[in-house]
């Protein structure tokens, strides 16, 4: 095959005082392909800019492709630390444009609550683990991704695969709880305090870190609005914006939770905003957990959606039709326009779908929260050392396929 | 040293092309490039649960002077292409290439206009690893694949299939 781009020069110009040189895409702290062109006075950033689209995998293109339910396949592939956030807010758009929003049963509504809490922990656990590598803090990896192992357990017990479960669905879920996963959840709540101060001992009061990451990439809460900055690293500046409590979904505003913020808005307080925030996942996970021990269903009564239940296939002439119907040509969505966001781990995520009332989206455009997080990276490198560009992209925790998509 | 008396068992005879190998199989280092889901899967290999310390590749390399193995872990975009295909060159012979994942090997899910249709269509693959993404213990495979691969010779398009 014949590739069409050349790589680009490691040494793009020099000049008497500066040298422009090309940090990525394959670097161990750019936390995937991103590739920053570096203007630098010896070790002084005088100019950083994020060169993105090292991993555009055309998602939304191909999910244009796909029937409905389908498209959810590839969605998930986005943002891959957090695939259940992603499949939520598709799901919840398209129940929007569907106008069932209100018939998806209670129980559906908080297993979608307590995955979406599961998988924050889950990819909090991975910016956390990379991010005290790039500090050269090992050890805290080891402890992060033997907390996150037991959370894909829980994802591989609910939908068969340990990273993209694929769990959700227009107008539900896949199936209800596999049998004993809510005592594995259980053995998860009772763990997860201690492997909590553990992670916190590791780092929080440890001086190289303090002194690796305090004063950092300060962000003032006017800059962060500018940038366009929404989750942890908004918080860490001062603003207490949170979709969960500002646009409520699948009943976050019965639960009981508090939104941390800190007002320094250095690496240092997204850092702590970050821990705070699992800290109240598994407070939500919690009071989740005590709504599920009452049975019920968890997929939309209504044909022309949810598949028909498996034992009536046989018996329903009615039913067969269904599901022939829904296999082969999926379901229609009236035509119309939504936008629906949620709070993924990384901030407000959107998904913005128009529908011509065919069997297929006609366009999804999404709202990656990296993307937008990730440009404030122009605003606050200049000025600091190279050592220090690592850390503020590690504390604006970017994740590449959802940036590049 | 004087000779002195032979004990038994104090001499192991083997043929140094042999012993090279061993020696090259048991430390087969890869390279720092993670690309997209499946890079994570890759990170988690490290960790406590898999531990690929037992293999002796625990010791992932920045520089791809340093590297044996690059594992191309998810998605080639159009972009990264020449990327990788430099990496690859910049590698000190003899290396390796696993393909991780379904979108590394084939394009996966991803049939569109912006992915490399499978790595092997721009650098030479030795062991394809089937998943989306695939387990850590699928990459432990391939890696004790690829160590076969150096002990017994022979090189190219195997398949890890359990």
């Amino acid at each position: 095959m014949t590739l069409s781009a050349t790589p680009p020069p490691e040494v793009i110009s020099r000049s008497d005082t500066t040298m422009v040189l090309s940090m990525g895409p394959q670097h161990p702290s750019t936390h995937g392909v991103l590739q920053i062109v570096l203007e630098i006075d010896s070790e002084n950033v005088v100019k950083a800019d994020p060169e993105i689209g090292y991993l555009h995998t055309g998602i939304e293109k191909s999910a244009e492709g796909l029937f409905w339910t389908q498209a959810q396949t590839v969605i998930e592939r986005m943002d891959y630390l957090a695939p259940s956030s992603n499949a939520l807010c598709y799901a919840l758009a398209v129940e929007k444009l569907l106008g069932i929003t209100d018939k998806i049963p209670q129980r559906a509504q908080t297993i979608r609550v307590l995955t979406g809490e599961l998988t924050r922990i889950a990819s909090h656990c991975v910016w956390l683990g990379t991010h005290g590598i790039d500090l050269g803090a090992i050890s805290v990896f080891f402890y992060c991704f033997d907390l996150r192992e037991n959370i894909l357990d829980l994802q591989e017990a609910t939908g068969g695969a340990r990273m993209h479960p694929n769990y959700m669905r227009v107008g539900g879920l896949n199936g209800d709880l596999p049998d004993g996963l809510l005592a594995r959840l259980d053995a998860l709540i009772e763990k997860f305090p201690r492997r909590m101060r553990e992670l916190r001992g590791l780092l929080q009061a440890n001086p190289i870190f303090q002194d690796r990451t305090i004063d950092i990439g300060t962000l003032s809460p006017e800059e962060a609005v500018q940038w366009n900055v929404t989750g942890p690293s908004l918080r860490a500046s001062g603003i207490a914006y949170d979709v969960r409590k500002a646009f409520p979904y699948c009943g976050y505003e019965t639960y009981d939770f508090d939104v941390p913020t800190r007002s320094e808005g250095d690496a240092y307080a997204r850092f702590l905003v970050r821990l705070d925030e699992m800290d109240q996942s598994i407070r939500i996970i919690e009071q989740a957990r005590r709504r599920l021990d009452t049975p019920g269903p968890v997929m939309i009564d209504d044909p022309k959606v949810a598949l028909p239940p498996k034992e009536t296939i046989a018996l329903s002439m009615e039913a067969l039709i269904h599901h022939f119907k829904l296999i082969s040509e999926g379901f229609r969505v009236p035509p119309g326009d939504v936008y629906h966001s949620v709070e993924s781990p990384r901030g407000e995520l959107g998904y913005y779908i128009v529908s011509n009332g065919e069997n297929k989206p006609y366009r999804i455009r999404t709202r990656p929260p990296s993307l937008y997080n990730l440009q404030a990276l122009k605003g606050i490198a200049p000025g600091n050392l190279i050592a220090d560009l690592v850390v503020m992209i590690g504390s604006l925790d970017p994740v590449f396929g959802e940036v590049d998509r | 040293m004087a000779v002195g008396t032979v004990n038994p068992g104090q001499f192991m005879l083997a043929r140094l092309d042999d012993v090279a190998r061993w020696a090259q199989s048991s430390s087969v280092w890869p390279l720092t490039m993670g690309l997209a889901c499946c890079a994570i899967e890759m990170m988690t290999v490290t960790s406590s649960e898999y531990d690929i310390a037992r293999l002796g590749s625990e010791v992932f390399r920045s520089s791809p002077r340093q590297a044996d193995l690059m594992i191309v872990s998810g998605r080639v975009a159009q972009k990264m292409g020449p990327v990788v295909k430099r990496l690859y060159d910049q590698m000190a012979d003899p290396k390796w290439v696993i393909s991780m994942g379904a979108c590394a090997s084939s394009g996966g899910i991803f049939d569109n206009y912006a992915v490399i249709q499978g790595v092997d269509t721009i650098i030479p693959v030795d062991v394809y690893v089937p998943g989306c993404p695939p387990t850590p213990d699928g990459l432990l495979y391939a890696v004790n694949l690829i160590q076969q691969q150096i002990r017994e010779g022979g090189r190219g398009g195997i398949l890890a299939r359990a």
